[in-house]
């Protein structure tokens, strides 16, 4: 291991990475790779999660594809030089903030979108110059195992490296010094990586998680507003990975008159989208190991909580799939309403007033999410001063994560640091500043011995007193 | 400069709180996006002894524009400035949302261990370690401007008299060379060496004096252990030889004169740590080009780097190449007045940045907002999934609205 990284280092230092040809070179290849391994990567998805082709295109493969060519396309762009105003005091200067890559990083990514949470942080690290090892988690095992091969396949082995195993590698490598290091995972282990990265003073990217509320305020509108509401949601929870994701709504917030009304809704749409019952489940994946459905199933054994299971509820230890869940006021201080449910259960938590899902949510940490549904212009305005979450989507769930010029990230709890689009060049760059001067003219007032006139000099330059100066240059001034 | 930070931030406010238009694309429309500024909440400012003002209120200035509440942990090693903070805090601002706590190790430690929504540190790598630490615990996001080693490259073919008076007025002048972006060393050829040293004598002996000590305009050592540590790396062994200039003490009055060396071994004390005093050391190469493998062989990333010169290759090789917080080019010290750059440092030098407008986004979240109506509800987003919906999928997160018409003629035809 220390071998590798170390040959990750030497090509670091001989620059190689830093050329603009490198970087397009590396980001083509990784085309080629997700182009002619469609197929591979699928196959590896409905392994490890069970995932169906067309989510595995939709939450993985494309998102990629349209990643690698967006950074293609915008990479001389982000690469070159900002001009930075300069006050006329310096005359004449130019002042610039320039993109430098910081090294050699490292990236951890999650079993839940094992290629989308791998690759994506790899296509920044690499647009900004960096060399990268890349360790995917083991519990996504065949995909692991496919990034293992395959990279190397096609892209500069001195550069980037993928490195398989599980818990106990990850804390070898993070006993060693990293430029950068950029994790996506669980708050706690989000911990671990901050606690190792500061040995070294190592910035770091967490993209952690949360319980991401939506709130519901379309029902009353027109009966095809609530049902597209009703698809949104149903597809916001069920459709990445049976809710297994960073951004999946955890739970939804709607008013108590209405909660029967989403209910039938709801189920309405979940029997069309994935089958009447477990028997017939189909569209949607499954549970990624024994662990996490075992941990699904006891947030279901409260009595309390079991009791409020409204629809579905029913579970398949051997093929680990448990069918969609909704749940009807559950008790606020059970397991599946202080933890983030990462999982096809969905508590429907009601309110007197709409309006108090604010509290709600603030009474909970940051998420990463809040889906808000409603048209009310004053509500969102509220929702969005008075709620603080890495992100804030609308009458929709899921599609912010498509929007590349949108910053992607989490703040307090669920995490901080941002990437897409730009942000994942930036995250892996430091932005240096350079300043070039002139040897002429020269400012006699900035040097030694000092005398009232320097500093009345000094006190008019700060205020950028143009006029003051040359008055007081000109003897004009006295104090 | 913290007149000018205030003022910036009153004059820019408005628009730096204004949310930030987002494109979207084809993908995902109808829609709108915006990028929101919030405050972070309650945040934490470790400040410095050497620029004691400057360093506690300047993050303040930032974290007030950003809306967020504070606590400021000024330096007790500059004891008269903190508590007069203390003291002006209490009277002049919001007592209720800025709060300024006084203390040393354990005070900072009782601080550390509460949760804070972002930790701007202010000083050395050392304490940067448990700063970050004690975040970790929390997850709270940190801003670490630390130090390093800034090195001055100094070219032959240039203008002596203002080069050699602009790295005074970065060194000595800044704090007598206790400041984190204050030449650390210089890197010059062999044959240009002595001019330099000599031009240095001149220039010094204008600035301060023929006895330094005596000058008004000199800063003093912060305190004894300072005054020792600096002392040690001056009487090394290998060292007190290569003092070209100066070397005066008072270990009474804490005082230092500007002294330099000349050549003393790479390996040496004074070369290995960061300096943070008045001794200037001189290491000569053969040809400048050199002086940017002595710089990468030096390890860890500085703050500032500097370079004198008028050769546009040079200039371009030094930017490109050196890796450091920010570089300046003729001049030394003062890219820090320039708000519209952001100020920190990479590698062991820190990280995060501020000034300016950077303030504003180091102590902020940057929510992103998406607006989506209901017209136009692809339905090939949800299942029953069929091959025809993958066409249409593939065309629509290509973005191609070509491609999006073709899947869709397919899709009505088929």
């Amino acid at each position: 291991m220390e071998k590798s990284i170390a040959e990750l280092r030497e090509t670091f230092k001989t620059g190689g990475t830093k050329s603009i040809s490198w970087r397009k070179s590396q980001l083509k290849a990784l085309l080629q790779l997700i182009n002619q391994n469609e197929d591979s990567i699928f196959k590896a998805l409905d392994q490890d999660l069970g995932k169906g082709p067309v989510e595995s295109y939709r939450d993985e493969v494309g998102v990629l594809k349209k990643s690698v060519t967006y950074t293609l396309s915008c990479l001389e762009k982000w690469v070159a030089p900002k001009k930075a105003e300069v006050p006329l005091l310096f005359f004449p200067a130019k002042a610039e903030v320039m993109p430098q890559p910081l090294g050699v990083v490292l990236i951890f990514s999650s079993w839940n979108f094992p290629f989308t949470l791998a690759l994506d942080p790899l296509i920044g690290a690499i647009s900004a110059g960096n060399t990268v090892l890349l360790k995917p988690s083991d519990l996504a095992p065949a995909c692991m195992s496919f990034l293992v091969e395959t990279i190397p396949k096609y892209l500069d082995n001195k550069a980037v490296k993928v490195l398989a195993g599980g818990a106990d590698i990850g804390e070898r490598l993070l006993r060693l010094k990293w430029d950068k290091i950029f994790f996506t995972g669980s708050p706690r282990v989000g911990r671990l990586v901050m606690a190792a990265a500061a040995k070294h003073l190592t910035p770091v990217t967490l993209e952690l998680g949360g319980k991401s509320p939506a709130i519901v305020d379309t029902l009353s509108t027109t009966p095809s507003k609530a049902k597209v509401t009703a698809k949104r949601i149903v597809g916001g929870k069920w459709g990445p990975c049976t809710g297994q994701a960073c951004i999946a709504i955890d739970y939804v917030l709607v008013e108590e008159k209405l909660a029967s009304t989403l209910i039938e809704l709801l189920k309405k749409t979940i029997k069309r989208f994935y089958g009447e019952n477990i028997k017939s489940l189909k569209n949607i994946s499954r549970i990624v190991n024994k662990h996490q459905f075992q941990r699904l199933v006891n947030l279901l054994k409260d009595p309390t909580v079991a009791d409020s299971i409204v629809y579905g509820g029913s579970v398949d230890e051997e093929k680990l799939v448990i069918e969609p869940t909704i749940l009807l006021d559950p008790p606020l201080d059970s397991e599946i309403m202080s933890e983030e449910i990462f999982g096809p259960l969905l508590p429907i938590i009601t309110l007197k007033n709409v309006e108090e899902s604010i509290d709600f949510i603030n009474s909970k940490s940051n998420p990463l999410v809040i889906y808000a549904f409603t048209e009310d212009e004053t509500f969102k305005k509220r929702i969005l001063s008075e709620t603080s979450s890495g992100t804030v989507t609308f009458n929709d769930s899921m599609v912010q994560f498509l929007c590349d010029s949108l910053p992607f990230g989490g703040v307090g709890q669920s995490g901080f640091g941002r990437y897409h689009g730009k942000y994942s060049f930036d995250t892996f760059s430091h932005e240096k500043s350079i300043l070039h001067r002139g040897f002429y003219p020269e400012i006699e007032p900035r040097y030694p011995p000092w005398t009232h006139f320097k500093l009345l000099f000094i006190k008019l330059a700060y205020q950028f007193d143009y006029f003051g100066l040359i008055l007081l240059l000109l003897g004009f001034k006295r104090s | 400069m913290l007149k000018n930070s205030c003022r910036l931030a009153l004059k820019e406010m408005n628009h730096w709180m204004m949310p930030e238009k987002a494109k979207t694309s084809l993908t995902t429309f109808p829609s709108s996006a915006e990028i929101v500024s919030e405050p972070l909440g309650v945040v934490l400012v470790i400040s410095a002894w050497n620029y004691p003002f400057l360093l506690s209120l300047d993050p303040v200035v930032g974290a007030i524009s950003a809306g967020n509440a504070i606590v400021l942990k000024p330096s007790e090693m500059a004891p008269a400035s903190s508590s007069l903070i203390a003291k002006l805090v209490a009277d002049y601002l919001d007592s209720s949302c800025i709060k300024v706590v006084e203390g040393a190790v354990p005070e900072t430690s009782a601080l550390l261990e509460q949760k804070w929504d972002k930790i701007l540190y202010t000083g050395n790598g050392r304490v940067a370690r448990i700063v970050m630490a004690a975040a970790a615990k929390h997850l709270t996001p940190v801003v670490l401007e630390l130090g390093g080693k800034s090195p001055v490259i100094v070219d032959s073919d240039i203008n002596l008299k203002v080069a050699t008076r602009r790295i005074i007025a970065g060194k000595w002048g800044c704090n007598n060379g206790q400041a984190c972006i204050s030449p650390d060393y210089i890197i010059t050829t062999k044959d240009y060496a002595t001019k330099l040293v000599d031009s240095f004598k001149c220039e010094l002996e204008r600035f301060y004096g023929k006895d330094p000590l005596e000058s008004k305009d000199l800063s003093r050592i912060v305190n004894s252990n300072h005054f020792d540590r600096l002392s040690k790396l001056m009487d090394e062994e290998k060292v007190s030889s290569k003092i070209v200039h100066g070397g005066q003490r008072n270990e009474k009055n804490l005082q230092i004169a500007p002294t330099i060396f000349l050549d003393v071994p790479v390996n040496s004390l004074i070369m290995k740590e960061e300096i943070f005093g008045p001794l200037l050391p001189i290491i000569t190469v053969d040809k400048v080009e050199q002086s940017f493998d002595l710089i990468h062989s030096s390890g860890g990333k500085p703050l500032a780097a500097y370079l004198f010169t008028n050769n546009k290759k040079l200039k371009r090789k030094f930017v490109e190449t050196v890796s450091a917080g920010g570089l300046v080019v003729n001049d030394t010290a003062v890219h820090l007045a320039i708000d519209s750059l952001p100020f920190g440092g990479v590698g062991e030098s820190g990280m995060g940045s501020y000034h300016g407008k950077f303030s504003f986004d180091a102590f902020s979240h940057k929510k992103a907002v998406l607006y989506r109506g209901f017209a136009g509800d692809a339905f090939l987003r949800y299942p029953p999934y069929t091959p025809g919906k993958l066409t249409l999928l593939q065309a629509l997160l290509s973005g191609s609205i070509v491609r999006i018409i073709r899947a869709l003629l397919g899709w009505f035809w088929a």
